[in-house]
């Protein structure tokens, strides 16, 4: 689906797309296969406003629970609902897969996350 | 050599020398010589089956049983009849000497009778979803608090004067540490004073906390409570005595967010307070924030109907310190035997159990009025338990009818102190009409 | 189809019943003379109508899709699934028990009251506690009990800064889930090399903010950690309390106690170490016993003795209130209650020997078929790891399923987290070398099987009334009861 302009990562393995001023959220192919089968995805509220690091949502396999954080500052401005009837297609396109998009409040953020091949590198170490 | 202990010191010597240990001790090498106990634990000698048959037996006829003691006595725990299957199914080994059911494809038995329990509690509580279980009706009041302050981010709630006195002392423990403040609303009539509880309610307001029927045997309007309570975007947990449900409109058709109940009357012996269960149920935006175990039902490889444990991300041996609740298992046995009388009771039974009590009750109150020896205490409807004030001293009444074998009900001073010499009196279908005869006449001689 | 069990519901039948009630023998009144109109339902709830027959072999019928420690071998680590006496069911099923309200007068309930004040002395001289409450019903419940006491004598001297517990990278998932519950939060120290406590990284961590350490010893790993006098003293060096998680008691009764150790509050679990059955899940019982400047502390009503007989003691205003309704699960208590009288001292201590002997001949026997990552004497369960296995793409979960196979209960697997693919084995004191070296057997011959017939692992079990279920689906679509599967 999407070809962002700017793709990053951040240490706790989630996604970040940017499209103009908004950020589309998911988490790597790298988290989706640790956490193996996914069941169920708690997205966060329209409108709220998340700061780096908050809670953005939860992604759960049978066995294990995952906090998704915000890698970015900014305002929730869309959801993905389909995630609520189809959980596992994250499983199946983890780096298209977008949980939330969030109204980018600080561009200068996106450049404290790794790049595609930093995070390569991250996950290698991490393996 | 104990029974229980099938190593002979034979084979302990051959295992010994296998692992290349000299003896016992040098397994226990990691702890030191300064932690050691130095002398045999001070503890009585041990006794032999028949010893001990003997002793427990002398130390059982201590205490006053229900058959060979009229029992009027509830107050949150009740004289119900038990048919002979229970007992006699839930000792089959299978099912009493198993744990938790964590490998599903040899634990379906118990995996599908908490199906079946869920099933039942669903459809007395009117709810979407029910849990395996939890230890007791007051643990789950309080459970189902916590569960409202984290649903609604909210840290207080108003619970009502008529709840369970010890559902309120656990709620108040549990609270406690945790953060979260408790109101209580009072009662008009025996009944939620509505006016008083919705003066109360306020932004910060999680949860209303109801118990219908309440402490004082009186049945209550949920459906104005649950208008109060919404209207203020709190949630409304109703405790309720699950044979009651036969009767009265499930609580989920008036509106509740949580129903949970001390499970004891299904089924389940007095057994001087436990172990009984705790029934917890909810609406369906819930379902992910329930404590405890949950069934759900799925299919094996080749296509099978199986059940396994679900949900399982709520739990603490997942989640952690994340976890809805800390508990670990339910009271599947206590849950089983709840099962196992629904199903003996079924869809007529209940409702005749619960027939019987309102009419004995009923028939109870009127003949200890008519005596002139008693006052009423309260005007609203009733189910099978009812507070009557005693003209004189409530407890030599009550000690007297314990000299004649009648457990004559519960002294209300003890937690209401304004309600001086008020008897709480239950009448389950066991008591014959006889017995309440006894028990008037008694009443009224002594 | 085969093997597939109907629900009760589906063999339900109108007219059927399963009850003998009498009949009205009271006047019998309409019944909206008695209730209003408008609280009762309109029909009754749809529960099964079975005859007594239908439902005595419905429950046999689910009974035998279980299986049970008298099924046979158990070895279910952390679990203790030792076997449950019968004389002790017997004892539980008297009526002078059973049939006994908790509102009774303290009177005619002298009996009980002796049960419950005789068990908490014999609990006492085996933990090195002073007194016990029995109000928790399970671990967990005497977790968060016991936290609730810690947290109370601190603010009782006006210490209230202390926010935090410290609970090793090796424990239960109970322990950080009761610390939470109980208002803390929970600080990880993580374990050395032995397995033991690290004890740099307790000294960094136990800070005056910490109101004390929760502690299994021996641990999940089942090692007993010796610098126990050591991390006593820094724990208590600091103001704070330690917290014993009596989950593994059945490895030293006898031979050392908690309250020795430097410890000042315990749970056990009386399912567990005392032979009380598990019940499928339950009803468990978690005792609360605490040292004596914590007495004043416990759940109330206690129950004491005047010198002539038992009372329920209710006058105690430093008691952090109730944490369950009534006095706890009187009929477990009961149970452990005969079981310690007809083991006596020597027998506890012999159990725990035992049992320790039992763990370390499976550790010694299977050391060369399996990955042992901490590689020393094993008190009452040894903890080994599957990553041998790993390497031909079998998992500790298959060899679980595998040993279904065999006929046994697998042992516990993943856990402790610290341990990659951990399989962890407690064998109790209850069973005789002849199960242990079939049990070595089986075990021995799943690790052949890995590096010859991976796939054959991969698919077991085969030879149970189900094969692996779909957890996936039932939790992506969860049907959890019989209503809402009519819907689908």
């Amino acid at each position: 689906m999407n070809e962002f302009e700017i793709k990053k990562y951040s240490t706790e393995h989630e996604w970040v797309g940017v499209d103009g001023n908004k950020a589309y959220i998911g988490i790597s192919e790298f988290a989706a296969n640790s956490l193996g089968e996914i069941v169920y995805v708690e997205l966060p509220e329209l409108g709220s406003e998340l700061n780096v690091g908050d809670v953005l949502g939860v992604v759960e396999s049978v066995k294990a629970a995952s906090d998704v954080y915000s890698p970015i500052s900014g305002k929730v401005v869309e959801i993905n609902e389909e995630l609520t009837d189809n959980p596992e297609i994250i499983n199946e396109d983890p780096e298209n897969s977008w949980i939330a998009v969030l109204e980018i409040s600080d561009p200068a953020q996106l450049d404290e996350l790794m790049d595609e091949k930093e995070y390569e590198e991250y996950c290698a170490e991490e393996e | 050599m104990s029974k229980y202990i099938p190593n002979t010191d034979e084979q302990k010597r051959e295992m010994l020398s296998e692992i290349g240990a000299a003896g016992i001790d040098d397994l226990f090498c990691d702890i030191s010589g300064k932690i050691r106990l130095k002398s045999p634990l001070n503890l009585p000698k041990p006794l032999s089956d028949i010893e001990l048959s003997k002793h427990m037996q002398t130390l059982s006829d201590k205490n006053a049983d229900t058959d060979h003691y009229t029992c009027f006595l509830g107050a949150g725990a009740y004289d119900h009849y038990i048919p002979s299957i229970i007992d006699l199914l839930i000792s089959r080994q299978e099912f009493y000497t198993a744990y938790t059911p964590y490998q599903p494809e040899i634990s379906q038995g118990t995996l599908q009778a908490i199906f079946e329990y869920q099933s039942m509690i669903c459809l007395l509580t009117g709810m979407d979803v029910s849990n395996a279980s939890l230890y007791d009706g007051a643990s789950a009041v309080a459970e189902a608090v916590l569960l409202a302050c984290r649903a609604t981010g909210r840290t207080r709630v108003l619970a009502a004067k008529t709840l369970h006195p010890e559902s309120r002392e656990v709620l108040r423990t549990y609270t406690k540490f945790s953060g979260i403040t408790v109101d209580e609303y009072g009662f008009l009539d025996g009944a939620a004073d509505l006016s008083d509880l919705e003066s109360r309610l306020n932004p910060d307001t999680a949860a209303v906390v109801v118990q219908n029927p309440n402490f004082f045997g009186i049945i209550e309007d949920l459906k104005e409570i649950s208008e109060l309570a919404h209207k203020n975007k709190s949630l409304l947990i109703v405790s309720c005595d699950p044979i009651s449900l036969a009767l009265l409109k499930p609580p989920g058709e008036l509106g509740a967010d949580i129903v949970v109940g001390e499970g004891q009357s299904l089924g389940n012996p007095l057994s001087f307070g436990g172990p009984y269960l705790g029934f917890f149920a909810a609406t369906k935006q819930l379902m992910r924030r329930i404590p405890g175990r949950i069934a759900g039902e799925t299919v094996d490889l080749s296509g099978r109907r199986g059940f396994v444990l679900t949900l399982q991300t709520r739990e603490q041996h997942i989640r952690r310190e994340k976890a809805t609740s800390n508990i670990c298992t339910n009271h599947a046995l206590n849950a089983l035997a709840a099962t196992i009388y629904l199903t003996a009771m079924g869809k007529n039974g209940l409702r005749e159990v619960a027939e019987l009590c309102a009419q004995k009750a009923h028939y109870a109150y009127s003949r200890l009025i008519e005596t002139g020896k008693f006052s009423p205490v309260f005007t609203s409807p009733f189910f099978k338990e009812f507070a009557v004030k005693y003209r004189g001293d409530v407890r030599k009444l009550a000690s007297r009818l314990l000299e004649q074998k009648i457990l004559a009900g519960y002294i209300m001073e003890n937690d209401y102190p304004e309600m001086d010499n008020v008897l709480l009196v239950a009448v389950t279908e066991k008591r014959a009409k006889h017995e309440i005869d006894t028990l008037v006449e008694r009443a009224v001689c002594a | 189809m085969k093997n597939e069990t109907l629900t009760i519901f589906e063999k339900s039948r109108p007219g059927r019943k399963a009850y003998s009630l009498p009949e009205c023998d009271v006047p019998k009144k309409p019944l909206s003379e008695l209730i209003p109109e408008h609280l009762l339902r309109d029909a009754p709830p749809g529960l099964p109508e079975v005859s007594e027959v239908d439902a005595v072999r419905h429950f046999t019928e689910l009974s035998k899709r279980n299986y049970g420690v008298d099924s046979g071998f158990y070895p279910l680590g952390s679990c203790t699934m030792k076997y449950n006496p019968k004389i002790n069911e017997e004892i539980a099923r008297m009526k002078g028990f059973t049939q006994i309200h908790p509102y009774e007068p303290e009177e005619s309930v002298q009996g009980c009251l002796e049960v419950l004040y005789k068990t908490g002395e014999m609990l006492a001289e085996i933990t090195g506690m002073e007194k016990f409450s029995f109000q928790p019903a399970a671990g967990a419940h005497g977790e968060l009990c016991g936290l609730m006491i810690m947290k109370a004598w601190h603010e009782s001297r006006n210490d209230t800064a202390r926010k935090k517990i410290i609970v090793p990278d090796s424990a239960h998932g109970t322990n950080p889930a009761s610390a939470a519950v109980a208002g803390f939060d929970v600080v990880e120290v993580k374990s050395d090399e032995n397995g033991w406590i690290d004890l740099k990284s307790l000294r960094e961590t136990m800070t005056e903010e910490v109101a004390g350490l929760m502690l299994t010893n021996p641990n999940t790993l089942g090692l007993f950690d010796g610098n126990i006098l050591e991390i006593a003293d820094i724990v208590h060096e600091k103001g704070g309390l330690l917290y014993y998680d009596g989950a593994n008691m059945n490895a030293i009764m006898g031979i050392t106690r908690p309250g020795d150790m430097g410890f000042d509050i315990v749970h056990l679990n009386l399912h567990k170490t005392f032979s009380t059955p598990h019940g499928g899940g339950g009803p468990g019982s978690g005792p609360v016993g605490v040292v004596k400047n914590l007495v004043p502390f416990l759940p109330k009503p206690v129950v004491e003795y005047s010198g002539k007989s038992y009372y329920l003691d209710y006058n105690r205003p430093l008691s952090i209130g109730r944490v369950k309704s009534f006095y706890g699960n009187f009929t477990v208590v009961l149970k452990a209650y005969a079981y310690m009288l007809s083991m006596g001292p020597e027998g506890l201590r012999r159990a725990s020997e035992t049992a320790v002997l039992n763990a370390n001949y499976i550790l010694k026997k299977l050391k060369d078929d399996y990955l042992l990552p901490y590689d020393r004497a094993c008190m009452h369960e040894v903890v080994f790891s599957a990553l041998k296995q790993k390497e031909y793409g079998v998992s500790a979960l298959d060899i679980a399923k595998r040993l279904l196979d065999f006929g046994y209960h697998p042992p516990t697997v993943y856990f402790p987290l610290i341990v990659k693919e951990a399989l962890m084995i407690e064998p109790t004191e209850t069973e005789s070398k002849e199960t242990l070296d079939r049990f070595i057997s089986a075990m021995k011959q799943i690790a052949k099987e890995a590096e010859t017939n991976a796939e054959y692992l991969k698919s077991a079990p085969h030879s149970t009334v189900v094969s692996r279920l779909d957890e996936a689906r039932a939790a992506r679509n969860p049907i959890l009861n019989e209503m809402s599967r009519s819907k689908d």
